[in-house]
């Protein structure tokens, strides 16, 4: 039966349906929504793993061991996961093992736009490539037949466009699949020794999958007007084929690394002009420009940013099409913490204590944005609190008593650990605030260690962020509620002041969790407003301003209380 | 001919139920349907928007500028934001409620005034509608979605009895008299 399917889910299919049996990853946009569907299907031993690196070495350990394993991630995420990620292209599997990354040209949501081609060429390890969800639910079922046939882990490569846009699908059944696990110390113990033997397999199995490349069927042609051939993969060939129909001949790439040679030389020889369509990194033109041939690609086409049909047809000589239009400055609408976010209260009380705040990743980066404007360094997973660290060795004890490190219960557990085993060993007199909102929010909403519940919701082994922190070696752990200003100011000023390093635990569930209870929404007593605008500085999204006095928005509200403690005058009832 | 359909908002407003339906119904009706979404940081409280376009073969899921062919908008600001997208005699399907922006709330930047107008001038047509009261006499705030829907559907063929089914396959059986009276109100709009 044909059906609309996300991207991410049509991966899951594809699982589901190689017989896949073990799947670990971490969460992140745009890939979180492939294991989130595959822990649907009781078949799949699907986890969240503390981190990608994590998560790969258990997919490694599961292929290995005879089983299809998975793993997924976004672009950033295989970056932590690069580790493993270069060493099993050479001691290759036993069953298949297949990878998933998610690029995200554009950073709809993410820190950079890297991309991961990048990776798959490094580690000279096979990089399908679907336009979508159709193509990624059959990439992901050929990836594990290439996986076993070549003894290689395979990326499928993902990005927002694909993973997140729903095309049509037909699913077919489940065919479980395994192989017996046999010791074989030479293959997978990568001493030296051992090593310098595999690096010469990988070399010869990608001159095997050249091969495979010139001929398979995910590398197609299809002819049209031969004036101009494009060749293209992932989304920009759907943008391509949008534009030129029947007007261009297109080559179109299903299998990134390693690329075909033959292959394209012919289809070179077919078309009058050759362009690439890439989105970021000129891989594929660069590709062609050493086999000799003539291209236009990034001379024309930006390196930054997402593709779309009129851009591709405005830069190769298209005109625009007409449109409607408005002739005003509009204000932005930015992403904003919720109304009722536990994380408010603390920036609030930051902003007020002028403290320097380096910040990570997660719904609280929002801390950045006005009118809090609280945190001054978002870089990567985890580097809140090594980088507080570096912070306060470099400038000393002055630094140390504004500067703290902001992170969330989820990324604390991804890579926020072992830079606060740092601060325990390196002795800094750093302040590090673990914001616990009790699950992994801006991807939203999985389970982490801290939560207590696995991917399927049911109860699970739960970490417990205070004895980790005293067991680091940590005397100073204090919680706070972020809903009680005076609490986080009195416990801030405290640990600030303090002469040794400390950890404040910001506790509150996300109010976006289904078993919070929220209350009714406040009121506005116009007749005590002064119009002093004390309310406003929270930046809550249900406080507006109109005709000089504040006004709650009641559908937004969920009375969490935090602008009742700044209003003088007893106005927010 | 392929055709186009964006739904914007405010992250949280329920875009991508409004998506869902739109899916199922041209499904339905046998045409090829991509439907393009965003996840993520976005989603608090930013402007958000979902691509659904339909026709005989589909191939970019996204719009770009000047091919929309309708925008239904949850709150009237974001209608204005993507005007560009609109064809010249496009229609807007809008609701009247508006939501302030962060920018305004800080004081840095006000709502702007006679958007309605303005829009109109810039070449589209507008179907505005108080979509919130329409939802709240439906029985839930939170049906702002399925209003406008049901005001959209009056811009198609399909038969009500098509929406109706669609509407069944889309939304939990406990929320579909309540869904169902909202899309009514809204059609009768």
């Amino acid at each position: 039966m044909k059906q609309l399917m996300l991207g991410n889910k049509a991966v899951a299919r594809g699982l589901y349906e190689a017989g896949c049996c073990v799947a670990s990853s971490y969460p992140g946009t745009p890939s979180t929504e492939i294991t989130e569907e595959a822990a649907k299907y009781n078949e799949i031993y699907c986890e969240w793993a503390p981190n990608e690196k994590v998560a790969m070495e258990v997919a490694f350990g599961a292929a290995m061991a005879g089983k299809r394993s998975f793993c997924g991630m976004k672009h950033v995420g295989l970056n932590v996961a690069c580790d493993p990620l270069f060493t099993a292209s050479y001691t290759g599997i036993n069953a298949g093992m297949v990878i998933v990354v998610a690029d995200d040209a554009g950073m709809h949501s993410s820190q950079n736009e890297q991309d991961s081609r990048h990776h798959a060429i490094a580690s000279k390890i096979p990089m399908l490539e679907p336009s979508d969800s159709a193509e990624a639910l059959a990439y992901t079922k050929l990836a594990y037949e290439l996986s076993e046939e070549y003894d290689t882990p395979v990326i499928l490569k993902m990005c927002t466009r694909v993973a997140h846009s729903q095309s049509i699908v037909e699913v077919g059944e489940r065919q479980e699949y395994s192989k017996p696990y046999v010791k074989n110390i030479s293959k997978y113990v990568m001493t030296p020794a051992n090593a310098i033997r595999r690096h010469p397999l990988v070399e010869e199995r990608t001159r095997k999958l050249i091969e495979y490349a010139e001929t398979n069927e995910i590398n197609r042609v299809e002819m049209g007007s031969t004036k101009l051939g494009i060749i293209t993969s992932s989304t920009c060939y759907q943008y391509a084929k949008e534009v030129f129909g029947e007007d261009a001949s297109v080559l179109k790439l299903g299998m990134i690394n390693p690329l075909p040679v033959k292959l394209i030389l012919d289809f070179a020889a077919k078309v009058d002009q050759l362009v690439v369509i890439e989105e970021l990194d000129p891989i594929i033109e660069t590709h062609c420009k050493q086999l000799g041939l003539t291209v236009t690609g990034k001379d024309v086409l930006p390196i930054t940013g997402e593709f779309s049909q009129n851009l591709i047809a405005e830069k190769l000589g298209q005109e625009a099409k007409p449109s409607c239009h408005l002739d005003e400055q509009l204000p932005m609408r930015p992403p904003a913490m919720c109304s009722g976010c536990p994380h408010r209260g603390l920036f609030y009380t930051l902003k007020k204590n002028n403290c320097t705040v380096l910040g990570d990743i997660g719904c609280y980066t929002l801390g950045a944005a006005p009118p809090l404007n609280s945190i001054e360094m978002t870089l990567c997973m985890g580097a809140s609190v090594s980088a507080t660290h570096g912070f306060n060795k470099a400038l000393g004890a002055e630094a140390e008593k504004k500067t703290v490190a902001v992170i969330g219960d989820s990324t604390f557990m991804h890579s926020g650990m072992t830079g606060l085993a740092n601060i325990a060993y390196n002795q800094s007199n750093s302040t590090v605030i673990i914001v616990d909102n009790s699950i992994t929010g801006m991807t939203g909403h999985q389970q982490n260690p801290t939560t207590g519940y696995n991917i399927k919701g049911d109860p699970a082994g739960k970490i417990d962020l205070e004895a980790l922190c005293r067991a680091m070696g940590f005397d100073r752990v204090r919680i706070v509620d972020p809903y009680n200003l005076k609490e986080c100011d009195t416990v801030l000023k405290e640990e600030l002041a303090a002469n040794e390093p400390s950890v404040i635990i910001s506790r509150r569930p996300c109010v976006l969790l289904k078993y919070v209870k929220t209350n009714p929404a406040l009121k506005v007593d116009t007749d005590k407003c002064r119009g002093c605008q004390a309310c406003m500085r929270l930046g809550c999204p249900s406080i507006s301003f109109r005709d000089g006095k504040a006004k709650i928005d009641n559908t937004l509200c969920v009375g969490c209380g935090v602008c009742q403690q700044l209003c003088a005058f007893g106005a927010l009832q | 001919m392929t055709k186009n359909i964006m739904i914007v908002g405010v992250g949280g407003q329920g875009s991508l139920l409004a998506s869902k339906l739109l899916g199922q119904i041209l499904l339905s009706e046998g045409y090829d349907v991509k439907v393009s979404e965003v996840h993520g940081m976005s989603q608090r409280g930013g402007s958000v928007v979902t691509y659904v376009r339909f026709g005989e073969k589909v191939y970019s899921p996204i719009i770009d500028k000047g091919e929309a062919d309708y925008i239904v908008s949850f709150e009237l600001l974001e209608a204005a934001r993507y005007m560009e997208y609109l064809k010249p005699g496009g229609h807007i399907v809008v609701n009247t409620q508006q939501i302030d922006p962060m920018p305004v709330i800080t004081g840095a930047a006000s709502y702007p005034t006679d958007l309605i107008e303005k829009m109109e001038q810039g070449g589209a047509v507008v179907n505005a509608m108080d979509a919130l009261s329409i939802a709240t006499e439906a029985g839930s705030s939170k049906a702002v979605n399925i209003a406008l829907m049901g005001r959209l559907s009056k811009l198609f063929d399909f038969s009500e009895q098509a929406w109706m089914d669609a509407l069944e396959a889309c939304v939990p059986p406990k929320f579909l008299e309540l869904n169902k009276k909202a899309f009514a109100l809204g059609r009768a709009e």
